[in-house]
């Protein structure tokens, strides 16, 4: 079985392997940066250069390591399984949350020493406060109405015929981007003005007027605004916490709704002494989820609103930080503050790990 | 429940049908609007809502003349036995017979418009030339509601989903492979450092996006990778690493270990029977995560706008440019709202059991 996919290599030809594949590697970039011209092919090309590169990556890194003296053999092929992934990530996620906690002391262009500037900035700016208090709402609006919706939505679609389609439907957006969301709702929010003979073709608009109130731009209403985006993550979000909660209600014994019926509990008794508590665990990892999701938040505002008109979100600000203003050293503490935000849940995370002994 | 008690017949089981249609319908009825839409003629979308072409009773001319040339617009005009001002006809005014008549345009113009309450419906004019608009690259022109011809530079949308495909399919796969290899080497494996580092994947579970953009960034813009493919497979394929691994792990450490054990006693190596029993024994989870991924990378816009900027536009990217360049262009943005949609919609509905599966498995992502 392993000669046919493993021939064994020796030193000469296993070099010039290894200088091939290196070819193959850099010369496929080369190619890949000149083929502008030919859209279709370039696709195509990049897909396939793309997924052989890595397959042969990993193939000549093993026959390397296979070619190793027999003592430290095993641990080489380790290495070279498990040494890219940890590798790219040291890369893209340990070595990075160090530069920026450094570049957060830095200038805007990370050059000078400035000490807290950059956290007194992000604690006392306005637009920082601002955005602060948005992502508040985000966080309590949003995740209380995605979690609740969904837990509703699970329970009533739970007694329903029509559960699969009724569950397929609400958990549809979570295929669909946010900036598709996002074209999705502005044009339901869409305003054409006012004057003679215009028809207001944005849906709100238009019941509105329908029930004869007035068409507004409703994008621009301060503060009130929030919850019209808000509205747009509780769409894309409530499947989610719909099937996670779904499956978790599925999970309790069929014996303890029977014997609490038996007992003369009704559905709304079962649902709070039985439901509730047996899902407890799922409800929490669940708001979890779409709490660190909403502290997040990008796509919806930056295409609604780009943040302005009092909308403005942590992480938009560091976007507009980062590209708009040029500044690293602003940007990088924004996102040291995300991070730091999100640390009880990593600790708790860890904690869980450690109590499972998932590592035998 | 069981199954039997499903198809009683109660009035609480007709009050819940109830909420969830109208919940349902709710949830359905914005992306209904961007789809009719978006086949619908560009002088149709700025002159009437899209729901219009379910059947109603609408307004529709008749019949248009031309008052003669010495009418005056700044006096009383009188036109089939009623006398009112320019403003008045403007507004549309409602005759004996139940038609409305109304003044079109400026005082100059004198085109008179009758229209009579009819029921339409069904007769909207559809087309795919938004569609064919949306995807090319030249210049597109398109008629509004008062029937001026506007053209626009288009967008191009053909190379965006291009690249869109470009970036998503190895983003999706090499991760998974990359993957696959050190969850193998977590589960079976003996090497220094093995549980700190696994640690280390857990821990950089939720970490967050942000915090590792401008540092790669610089690095790319070091390395000449700034608004290539490589870049954001590179990048890509760090983000999903942490999931990949967990999940992966999750999985690959539950295969009896028997089955390696007769592997390495026929004279398999690592890698063989890696490739043999590993990852043919994983396809569920290998699925699960892929979807995962196809979508994230798919609907991404935060690694995308960073990373390729202008440059290679993906779907995402593009749909956003169009917003802010054209946010009132409704024929535009619904068509390429809609092609952005169709495959990540084709994905989930073909294999939804799968992404399921994998959302459980673990549902903390940075």
């Amino acid at each position: 079985m392993s000669q046919s996919i493993e021939p064994d290599w020796r030193p000469l030809p296993l070099a010039a392997f290894v200088v091939l594949t290196g070819a193959v590697l850099v010369g496929g970039f080369i190619l890949l940066q000149n083929m502008q011209g030919m859209k279709i092919l370039m696709t195509l090309f990049a897909v396939i250069w793309g997924l052989g590169s890595v397959a042969l990556l990993f193939y000549v890194l093993n026959a390397v390591a296979q070619s190793m003296p027999r003592k430290i053999r095993s641990m080489s092929v380790a290495f070279v399984f498990a040494g890219p992934a940890v590798l790219l990530l040291f890369w893209a996620l340990v070595l990075p949350t160090l530069r920026s906690l450094r570049l957060s002391f830095m200038g805007p262009n990370g050059k000078e020493f400035v000490f807290l500037d950059n956290y007194k900035f992000a604690f006392s700016d306005p637009i920082m406060l601002e955005s602060f208090r948005n992502n508040l709402l985000w966080m309590i609006f949003g995740t209380s109405a995605c979690v609740i919706l969904g837990l509703i939505i699970a329970v009533l679609a739970d007694k329903s015929n029509r559960e699969k389609l009724v569950k397929s439907l609400i958990f549809m957006p979570m295929a669909i981007s946010f900036v598709g969301a996002g074209v999705i709702w502005k044009f339901m929010y869409a305003y054409k003005g006012e004057g003679p003979n215009i028809v207001e073709i944005g849906l709100l608009n238009a019941l509105v007027t329908a029930f004869g109130g007035k068409a507004q731009a409703w994008l621009l209403i301060p503060f009130w605004n929030n919850f019209l985006l808000i509205i747009i993550m509780v769409w894309l979000q409530t499947g989610y916490a719909m099937v996670i909660i779904s499956s978790a209600i599925k999970s309790i014994p069929n014996e303890l709704n029977e014997a609490a019926r038996v007992d003369g509990a009704n559905s709304i008794r079962i649902f709070f002494s039985i439901t509730i508590p047996s899902i407890m665990p799922t409800l929490i990892t669940v708001t979890t989820t779409i709490l660190i999701f909403s502290l997040k938040l990008f796509d919806i505002v930056r295409v609604m609103t780009g943040g302005n008109f009092g909308t403005n979100v942590i992480a938009n600000e560091f976007y507009l930080r980062q590209f708009t203003y040029g500044n690293s050293g602003q940007a990088s503490a924004i996102a040291v503050v995300l991070l730091v935000v999100i640390v009880p849940v990593l600790a708790y995370n860890l904690r869980q790990f450690r109590e499972r002994k998932v590592l035998k | 429940m069981s199954k039997i008690e499903k198809k009683e017949f109660t009035p609480a089981r007709f009050i819940i049908a109830i909420v969830l249609i109208v919940i349902v319908v709710g949830w359905t009825v914005p992306t209904l609007g961007v789809f009719v839409t978006s086949f619908r003629d560009s002088r149709d979308i700025y002159g009437s809502g899209w729901w219009s072409v379910l059947p109603h009773k609408a307004l529709v001319m008749a019949e248009t003349f031309e008052l003669p040339k010495n009418t005056d617009p700044n006096a009383p005009i009188s036109i089939k036995g009623k006398t009112a001002s320019f403003e008045e006809w403007r507004q549309g005014i409602l005759m004996e017979d139940e038609s409305t008549i109304r003044w079109i345009g400026n005082k100059r113009s004198r085109t008179i418009e009758i229209y009579k309450e009819k029921w339409v419906g069904f007769g909207a004019n559809l087309t795919l030339q938004n569609y064919r608009d949306v995807l090319s690259g030249g210049t597109v022109e398109f008629t509004d509601a008062q029937g001026n011809v506007i053209s626009r530079q288009g967008n191009n949308f053909s190379d965006a989903v291009l690249n869109s495909i470009a970036v998503a399919i190895p983003a999706t796969i090499i991760p998974i492979l990359i993957a696959a290899f050190a969850a193998y080497a977590f589960a079976w494996m003996e090497f220094p450092g093995r549980r700190p580092l696994f640690i280390m994947v857990v821990a950089l579970l939720v970490v967050p996006l942000q915090i590792a953009l401008i540092p790669i960034l610089r690095d790319f813009t070091h390395w000449g990778l700034n608004g290539t493919f490589v870049g954001m497979w590179l990048a890509h394929t760090s983000f999903g690493l942490p999931l990949a691994v967990y999940l992966l792990y999750n999985y690959i450490s539950t295969i009896p270990r028997d089955i390696f054990e007769s592997a390495y006693l026929d004279g398999a190596t690592p890698f063989v029977s890696f490739v043999r029993l590993v990852l043919p024994l994983s396809i569920p989870a290998l699925a699960s995560f892929a979807i995962f991924q196809f979508l994230w990378v798919w609907n991404d816009y935060l690694v995308a706008l960073v990373f390729l900027g202008d440059k290679n536009r993906v779907v995402t990217s593009a749909l956003a440019a169009m917003v802010g360049e054209k946010g009132q262009d409704w024929h535009l943005l619904t068509s390429g709202a809609f092609l952005s949609m169709i495959l990540p919609l084709a994905v989930f509905f073909g294999l939804q059991r799968f992404f399921v599966r994998g959302l459980m498995a673990g549902s903390v992502k940075g």
